[in-house]
């Protein structure tokens, strides 16, 4: 047990309940916060192996970090496109999930 | 390393579209239409000038961004496959442009300019991902490229804003953001197991243990859901029957592409001596794309549902290279590899053509249904044509693209020894048949005597023709442009 083993211990809980979440919500907005979740696991991933990468001296290899803030601005971009779909799917047809009948296809549509 | 020759133009072949997008994006209405149009005609010379260059160097372009050399900075490399994906992508662009100066000619904003200005900021933009997803070097870089490549195709298939369309189309994304998750979680295990994502760097130096198999077989499972491959195939039909033709042609002939040449570097340029039962799941996986595929390509009702499950199937021969390449034979695993790279060009340009000319019949006789296709072609002849044309290459007719693929994979799997690939091959060649004689038979029916077919713009016509004849002419090439393929080919230890 060193240092980094309770993140690493955090990273996998939250792959883990990120892609439950993803695969087993049926509420779109479930599925994207799962998203979000796993992509905070996978940073934290990256975390760690700046961590464990670091030269004698340093305190963390700066390439991952890099790499978890070009991730976090796609993993962002990526968040307001698939909410912005949402709010229209949900604005022209009233369903907030992806399922084939959605319960809540028979209350009328707002208009626009 | 240092970089060679001609490495400029790798920086100018993903810098220019860019530029387009962010400039048309400024610029709006009919000078941002023009701009994209500009662009993507000068990005297809660029990717002529990067092959003939690759051509005559026999071996890949390097260039090293600002000098410094990785593992500290990043590469772009131009090799065989990444010049000749490239320049299919090029031809698609330039011909789905040309497509839609009438489709998406609208002059003002209130007449549905706002689908138009999207289009012409985001075909450049797709032409900047194309060219990252192609000639980046390193595993980061092609994540980016992936996630841009998702994003316009997404808002290409959106175009329309019809309300059948967002759940389609949310699935995709949804499939497409798990499936690139899934691929960084596999580069932060890499890099941290290796301290380098750059291919050249890891090439020869990665080791067959846990941590590198379980990155693999992550990144290879995120990439398998983007490609739609059987069994994660069922967002891939819905999502590319039901978007605008334009839409439609470029994600089932290019985006997927992307995610294949992904999945090609992994393998062969990244992962230590590959698993040969590893390489044989992903060809069974194919192996049943393309008879599942093809069989529920056959029960369509719809015309544009139909090439999409087309597409389904035809992805799935893309994978058939794997086991071959692993065989152990060096002439069988140079065939399957044009096979394979002969399959993704020549299936990008036919499918393309075949959804370009379904969109034109649909908007010419007003019906999408295959059965009410009778009349189609009179309406519009030369959309017909291509389908047909499209449809000999899907088929493996000689002397089209596709028979050259087929053929060459054929070959490999009967020299390695393992002849039920070839089985699928034939069995997927005449299932290909029976869909395509079901779309030109319906088309080729006298039209009912009411019909009123809308002309079809004639440059629309042409354009789609011209991508159908180039996947028929890819059969023609000469032996020395099919060499273009090898340059650069790894080297796989059985």
């Amino acid at each position: 047990m060193n240092g980094t083993a309770p993140f690493a211990l955090a990273a996998a809980g939250l792959v883990g309940l990120g892609l439950y979440g993803m695969l087993a919500q049926s509420s779109v907005l479930r599925k994207v916060i799962a998203f979000n979740l796993l992509g905070i696991g996978v940073f934290l991933v990256f975390g760690i192996a700046a961590r464990r990468g670091a030269a004698a001296g340093l305190p963390a290899d700066p390439v991952p970090q890099a790499m978890v803030i070009t991730g976090l601005v796609v993993a962002f971009a990526a968040t307001a496109l698939a909410l912005v779909l949402t709010l229209r799917l949900h604005q022209t047809t009233g369903a907030v999930t992806l399922a084939e009948d959605p319960p809540t296809a028979n209350s009328a549509a707002p208009s626009e | 390393m240092t970089g060679t020759p001609g490495g400029s133009l790798l920086v100018l072949a993903i810098a220019l579209p860019l530029g387009a997008t962010l400039i048309a994006f400024v610029l709006g209405g009919q000078a941002a239409a023009r701009l994209a149009r500009a662009s993507l005609w000068l990005w297809l010379a660029l990717t002529v000038a990067i092959t003939a260059m690759v051509i005559r160097q026999g071996e890949p372009i390097i260039y090293v961004l600002g000098g410094f050399a990785p593992p500290l900075g990043i590469a772009l490399s131009a090799d065989g496959l990444a010049a000749a994906m490239l320049l299919a992508g090029a031809i698609v662009l330039v011909a789905t442009a040309q497509f839609g100066r009438v489709a998406y000619a609208a002059p003002s904003w209130e007449m549905g300019g706002r689908a138009a200005f999207a289009y012409w900021c985001l075909l450049p933009a797709l032409a900047a991902s194309l060219a990252v997803a192609f000639l980046a070097r390193d595993l980061f870089s092609l994540f980016v490229a992936l996630e841009m490549l998702t994003f316009t195709a997404l808002a290409l298939a959106c175009l329309d804003g019809r309300p059948s369309q967002f759940k389609a189309e949310l699935r995709y994304l949804l499939f497409a953001l798990l499936g690139s998750v899934l691929y960084l979680l596999g580069c932060a295990l890499i890099y941290g197991a290796y301290g380098t994502l750059d291919i050249g760097l890891l090439t020869g130096n990665t080791r067959a243990d846990a941590p590198t198999r379980l990155a693999g077989a992550l990144m290879t499972a995120g990439l398998l859901a983007k490609m739609a491959v059987f069994p994660l195939h069922l967002w891939l039909p819905p999502a590319h029957a039901g978007a605008p033709p334009a839409g439609s042609a470029l994600l089932s002939g290019l985006v997927v592409k992307g995610a294949f040449v992904l999945l090609v570097r992994l393998w062969f340029w990244v992962l230590p001596g590959p698993p040969v039962a590893g390489a044989e799941l992903l060809a069974t996986l194919g192996a049943a794309a393309i008879l599942v595929g093809s069989v529920v390509a056959l029960r369509q009702e719809k015309l544009k549902a139909l090439i999409a499950y087309s597409t389904v199937a035809q992805i799935g021969y893309l994978f058939l290279m794997f086991p071959l390449l692993m065989a152990g034979d060096p002439d069988a695993a140079t065939r399957a590899w044009m096979g394979g790279m002969l399959q993704a060009v020549s299936h990008a340009l036919a499918k393309a053509a075949m959804f370009l000319a379904a969109g034109l019949i649909v908007q010419s006789i007003g019906e999408d249904r295959v059965a009410g296709l009778c009349g189609a072609a009179r309406a519009a002849p030369l959309a017909v044509l291509a389908i047909a044309i499209g449809g000999l290459s899907l088929m493996g007719v000689p002397p089209s693209g596709g028979f050259t693929a087929k053929w060459m994979l054929l070959r490999a799997s009967v020299d390695t020894g393992q002849w039920w690939w070839s089985l699928v091959i034939l069995a997927g060649g005449l299932l290909t048949g029976g869909y395509v004689y079901r779309l030109v038979a319906a088309a080729l029916a006298p039209a009912p005597p009411d019909a009123t077919p809308r002309p079809v713009p004639r440059l629309q016509e042409v354009s789609v023709l011209v991508l159908a004849l180039l996947s028929m002419a890819l059969g023609l090439l000469p032996l020395s442009m099919l060499g273009l393929a090898q340059i650069g080919q790894p080297v796989i230890a059985p």
